[in-house]
């Protein structure tokens, strides 16, 4: 397996713990009342902000893990560069990873549209980031392994 | 993803060259290690450009170096 596989594999795995334990964390805040109140805007915009930022932080620490933990197991140096092929699976990656979102987008604006409760559009945006993100590291580990 | 319709003589001529490694020929044309890899399991149609530079680096013609649909060493 090469060296993007298993980074492929691990940015996977990492996505789905971080968003997971987060949820668990996040969940028992949820507050009470209206949902259209002033307490519960703040909740789901402090959830989106804290867990892009939190998402950020993780995903550098997890890759800087990563790749001491392959120099110590392989001997061998991570590519230090992206070249022509990573480039054009990133492309796939995020093209796929953009399709996802976009419906989630779309969703969330429907859920609106026929007056569904605020938090239905804030739970389908947050479902689509994450589902986008799973989708552009299987999208990557697809390609790295059966090509382009 | 079926296999690419662009084909290489890649492993041959590595072998041929002094049993230069895959790293080595990455170095050379300046991709990673990972790329000549897929390049030699037909996984990956290299650029134009690349295409070039590996034949450059074998010291050959491109069509020497790559060939389009079946080989015809294996026909």
């Amino acid at each position: 397996m090469t060296y993007q596989e298993k980074k492929s594999i691990v940015s996977l795995i990492s996505s789905i713990l971080i968003f997971v334990l987060y949820c668990l964390y996040r969940y028992p805040l949820y507050p009470g009342g209206a949902p259209d109140s002033k307490e519960m805007l703040h909740y789901w915009g402090s959830f989106v902000l804290v867990l892009t930022l939190v998402s950020i932080a993780a995903h550098i620490v997890i890759s800087i893990i990563f790749n001491i933990i392959f120099r110590i197991t392989t001997g061998e140096k991570e590519p230090a560069f992206a070249d022509e092929l990573d480039k054009r699976i990133d492309l796939l990656a995020f093209r796929n990873s953009f399709v996802v979102f976009v419906i989630g987008f779309i969703l969330a604006m429907g859920s609106l549209v026929i007056d569904r409760p605020l938090e239905v559009m804030f739970v389908i945006l947050i479902a689509s980031g994450f589902l986008s993100d799973v989708i552009g590291s299987v999208s990557r580990m697809y390609h790295y392994k059966r090509g382009v | 993803m079926g296999k690419v319709l662009v084909g290489n003589h890649i492993r041959k001529l590595r072998f041929n060259h002094n049993e230069m490694t895959q790293q080595q020929l990455a170095d050379k044309v300046g991709v990673t290690r990972q790329t000549i890899v897929a390049l030699e399991k037909g996984n990956y149609s290299p650029s134009l450009e690349l295409a070039f530079r590996i034949a450059h680096a074998f010291n050959l013609p491109l069509e020497e170096v790559f060939f389009y649909g079946q080989n015809s060493e294996e026909e």
